[in-house]
Order: C-alpha cells, then structure tokens, then sequence
C-alpha cells in the first residue's frame, strides 16, 4: 500500500463553540489519501464537503481529531508553519474567482512561486510558460485573466495548483461553472497530470460522470462519510 | 515584472493601476492636499522673511541705552523712610558709561556680529521759513550701514556723511522744500546751530518715520547736541536673530546698561510671527489629517474590494506579513505620487501669485523661496502619512480569514 499523503481521524469540525447556537457540521471523520491516488469528494449542498476541503487545505482547523499531511500533525503547527506547508505542499483550483485579474496568466501561474521566494526570476518564469504549455495555453501567457475564457481560465488555475509541484491537489467543483466540453478538457488535464507527476487529488464536485471517473468516491452526508 | 522589485511592491503597482479610477481620485485629494501645503509653507516663509528683513534692515536688533535714572527714597540712620513719595526723575539725555569699553566687550562676543555706537537727540531743522522737530542719528556710517541700511533705502543722493552732511527722510523732504544738495539749518535745544548739506534723501518705508528721520556724522551730532565723546546708544547685530532677547538679558546682566532686543521692542509683530507660523502649523495638521484619512479610506474599499484575491493569495503561501506589506506600500506610493504632484501644482501656484501679488508701491509682496527641504520634507513627510493611513487596512487584510475571503 502507499504512503497517506493525508490522514485524518475523528475530525470534527463545529461553529460558534460553547455558544448556545453551536452546530456541529462535520462528525469523526475518518479519511486517507494516498500519494498518486485521484479521489472524489461527493454529496449534497450543506453536507460540509467543502468545510472539510477548508480543513484539508490548512484553510481552516478542525475542533477536535487529528490531521496529518505527510506525516506533519498539523494541530503542533502555527500559523507561519501552516502557511509555509500549505505553499509547499497544496495546491488548489476554484470555483469561481479563478485567477487574480491585475495579473497575466504567466503571472498567475508564477505568483506561488513569487510568494515563496520574494522575487521574480528567470527559472520561475519559464517554469510557468512550461505549464502553461503543459495546458494548452503557451499562447495565453500574455493575456490578463479577465481577457479569458472560464475554460481558459480554470486551465491557468490547474497550472498555477501545479507551480510549487504540490503532493495534494484540491479542486472545490473547478468544472461548475463550465459547459460540458470545457469541463471534460480540464477533469482529464485533471487526470492527465495525476497521471505523469503522481500528484494527489481531491476533487469535489456534483458531477456524477467525472465522479465516477476518479480511482475512489467518497460520499459526505450530514457531517458523516457515508460508507 | 521586474525582476529587482519585490513582489509585494508588484502587487501594491498592479492593485492600484487596476483600481484607475479610484487611485486617480486619491492622488488628485493627496496633492491637492501637499499643494496646499506647499504653497502656504512657502509663501508664509517669504512673506515672514520679507517683513523680518524689512524690520531688521531699518533698526538695530539689540540696542544698549544708558539705564533709566531712578530717585531714591531718603532713609534716616534706622532704615527709616523719610520721605514716602518717590517721584520718578525727568530723564536727562546722558552717554552710556564707559561706552568704549563696552563696545570692545560686544566686539568680542562670538554671536555678535556688528556693533555701532549711536548719539540720538531731538532738533529742529530750519530751511527758510519752514522748520521741523526732527531726530537726529549721529552714526558713524562704516559700522551703522552694515545694522541699518540706509544705503539700500536712499531714494536720492548718496549715502555719504561727511562732517557737512545729513542724509534726512522723503517725507521730511517734502515738508521743507529741500532736495539733495540743500542747505539745511540745524538747530539744538541748546542753542547749538549748524548748517549741514543734505547728501542723501531715504525712504525707510514708514511716513512718520520718513517726517522725523536725520543721519549726521557721529561727531557732528555729538557736537550739536553738547554732548563731545558721548553717545546715548550701541547698536548690535548677531548671528541668531531668534536669539536676540537671550542676548540682550546676558548683556544687560554683566554691563551697566539697558539692553531691548528687536524681539522686545517689535513683541506685537512678533507675536504675530509666532501666530502666523501657529495657524500654518495648524492648516499642515489638518490637511495631513483629512489626506490620511482619505488614503485610510480608499484602501479600506480596496481591501473589501480585493478579499478573494487576498484570500487566493494566502491559500497558495502567502503570509499575513506579506499582504502587510501589500497595503502599506499602497499607502506609502500614494503618499509619495501624490506629493510629487502635489509639490508641482503647489509651487506652480506660488511662481503664479508671486507673479502678480503686488505692494502698494509695485515691489514683490513676499520673496519667491522654494527650498529643495521643502519639497524632500513634504515628500517624506506625504509618504510617512500614506504608510501610517495604510495601517489600519492593511492590518486588516493580513487579519482576513481565506476561508472567509474566497467564499467573499
């Protein structure tokens, strides 16, 4: 078997604690995501899956449980830490607001590259044009986001996921907002990329068709990965 | 992108370049705002250096006179008052004791920069039937020139003051008929009479003074005024006109003399300095004040505006120190775009009203100063503002939860 690049156990995740309005939406979740594998995250809306996404992505903490990236129990971890493990190690693709618009697509698929090292340099630019070649868009480079497609655009967003080389990447529904042709394109560059770099996913989404194209489903309902 | 900025100075550029409208506007408050100040700092500073140099240039900045005379109360042996009404005594015209000595001591102070002894008296000049009460200067010009400058207010004739001479007043002038080349006839209270030729004719700026004023040799009007040898004030001038008073009290404490400062003498046109340069000090605040505010303000609406790229930005690594920073250059290049206009357009303004601002009689109202500080001041100054106005946003982007960010 391989190795877990993420491990949960007994996550729960609650709001407003030791309020009386304190709700409980997500309850001893038990999940594993091995290195290379492509996972679907399923379930209706308000089931929590992307309360759970948030956790994963070091975006938010869980109340109680335990997370683990790679091996690093996230609870001992602060902020600064959190952060720099979340650039390095996680990648991440949206719904909606895909790119930031002041910003080329080069400059969108280098700026996780800029963040972490201070500067602009050369091998940071070329590494961006590559993947953005890698998506079909070597063309775009110059283009600023808003002069784009959703296609186009969610394209750039796997690119900049892809910049830091991250182990995990996750994808909250990126095919939502796209028609059917253009979500086929970016799940199987999705795919495709799993394929070559041995990258994680964790992908979320309504689609049933793309769902069952992953390696494994999982189903939230209620709070609960339903078995 | 440049490769030498760091990317957080890249951010603040594109932010504000996409924001056009919105940075466009600020800018335009931000210099409007250091025009103003600009322009007030620097006409004030002329309009203070005009009216300083006006005063200076016409009257000693110390002056040392022979202290007051003063009666005493009789005592008896007991320590008894004899008598309990102590009228003041008329003050006789007397010279400074010692006044040689005294100068040599002024001439030696290191802040001292000109000292020049002074007779002055009341007489009354006569030329045909006409006659004023008149004040007479007796100077010794070498010395006087450099304190007052008579030289640079001489209207007619030259500045010359031989044993013959007298330099008098336009408007003093104008009352007895006489021009340069004149005979006039000067006569003391005493009895003593001269005739002196009237070399020079000077406009010290004020009419009353212009009635009254008369400049003879030193010994001429020592001789006039019965009085060989003596003289009844030392002019100064120093280095630090600011310092004047303080000056004036230490001379006054180690000599036997009376010593007014120009600070003492002028207290209303000081303070009137001083509450000229209070309300400028007080419009700069302000105006810093609402600029700040405004910049608070526009990047405030910007952080709301920009939550999800904020939120975008931290999920792929970015630190809260790094979105700090975001904003603070924000502020801090507004600020400074803003006053490199703002410098412009206000010393555009100043050059345009030095131009057509006028005195009654057609000289300039104030000098034309525009100091290189001046500008690298404000500048400074502008940019500290935009960074400390940027504290509250920025602190607030770098608190901005992504989680709440991204779903905006």
């Amino acid at each position: 078997m391989a190795d877990a690049i993420l491990k949960l156990e007994r996550v729960c995740k609650a709001y407003n604690v030791g309020l009386p309005t304190e709700t409980e939406v997500l309850h001893d979740i038990d999940l594993e995501l091995d290195h290379g594998e492509f996972l679907a995250l399923i379930g209706p809306s308000g089931s929590g899956k992307s309360t759970l996404l948030n956790i994963v992505g070091l975006l938010d903490r869980p109340t109680s449980g335990r997370l683990s990236i790679k091996g690093h129990d996230t609870a001992a971890l602060g902020d600064a830490e959190i952060t720099r493990l979340r650039g390095h190690t996680i990648g991440f693709i949206f719904q909606y607001h895909l790119l930031i618009s002041a910003f080329t697509a080069r400059e969108n698929v280098m700026m996780p590259m800029l963040v972490d090292r201070g500067f602009p340099a050369a091998d940071i630019e070329a590494r961006a044009d590559r993947l953005l070649a890698q998506v079909g868009l070597a063309k775009f480079a110059g283009n600023l986001a808003n002069n784009m497609s959703g296609g186009q655009q969610q394209r750039v967003a796997v690119a900049r996921a892809l910049a830091m080389e991250p182990d995990l990447v996750l994808a909250d529904e990126p095919t939502g907002n796209l028609d059917t042709k253009s979500a086929d394109a970016v799940f199987e560059l999705m795919r495709q990329v799993n394929r070559d770099s041995g990258t994680s996913f964790l992908l979320v989404t309504h689609n049933m068709d793309l769902a069952q194209r992953c390696d494994r489903i999982i189903e939230v309902v209620d709070g609960r990965i339903r078995a | 992108m440049n490769h030498w900025l760091p990317i957080e100075w890249t951010m603040a550029v594109r932010f504000l370049r996409e924001g056009r409208l919105q940075t466009i506007f600020i800018i335009g408050g931000i210099s409007i705002g250091v025009g103003v100040i600009v322009f007030m700092s620097a006409m004030l500073a002329g309009l203070q250096a005009n009216f300083i140099k006006r005063v200076l240039t016409s009257q000693p900045q110390i002056q040392l006179l022979s202290p007051d005379q003063i009666a005493r109360p009789l005592r008896n042996a007991g320590g008894e008052i004899e008598d309990a009404v102590v009228q003041r005594p008329s003050q006789r015209v007397i010279s400074i004791d010692q006044w040689p000595k005294i100068r040599a001591q002024m001439q030696a102070m290191p802040e001292v920069v000109t000292v020049s002894p002074t007779i002055l008296g009341s007489v009354l000049a006569v030329r045909g039937d006409a006659s004023r009460s008149v004040n007479l200067s007796g100077v010794e010009p070498d010395s006087y020139f450099k304190i007052v400058k008579v030289p640079d207010y001489i209207v007619a004739g030259e500045p010359r003051l031989t044993s013959e001479d007298i330099i008098i007043g336009t408007e003093l002038a104008k009352d007895l008929g006489a021009t340069v080349g004149d005979k006039l006839n000067i006569r003391a209270a005493s009895g003593a009479t001269r005739v002196l030729t009237i070399s020079g004719i000077v406009d010290l700026g004020n009419k009353s003074v212009n009635q009254r004023v008369c400049y003879a040799a030193l010994r001429t009007a020592q001789s006039l005024l019965g009085m060989i040898g003596g003289i009844t004030t030392i002019d100064i001038t120093v280095t630090d006109i600011y310092a004047a008073e303080d000056i004036a009290q230490r001379i006054q404490a180690a000599n036997v003399v009376e010593a007014d400062s120009w600070i003492k003498t002028n207290a209303q046109f000081f303070t009137a300095v001083q509450a000229q340069q209070n309300t400028n000090t007080l419009i700069r605040l302000f105006v810093g004040l609402s600029v700040a505010f405004g910049i608070a303000a526009v990047l405030i609406v910007s952080v709301i505006q920009r939550s999800k790229d904020i939120g975008i930005l931290r999920a792929m690594g970015t630190s809260r120190a790094q979105v700090l920073r975001v904003f603070l250059v924000q502020g801090g290049l507004l600020g400074f775009v803003g006053s490199l206009f703002g410098a412009a357009m206000g010393a555009f303004a100043l050059v345009y009203w030095h131009s057509v601002a006028r005195q009654a009689d057609g000289t300039e109202l104030f000098p034309l100063i525009l100091e290189r500080s001046l500008f690298v001041y404000t500048a400074l100054l502008a940019t500290v503002t935009g960074i400390l106005a940027a504290m509250a946003p920025a602190v607030r982007a770098a608190k901005l939860d992504p989680v709440v960010a991204i779903r905006g």
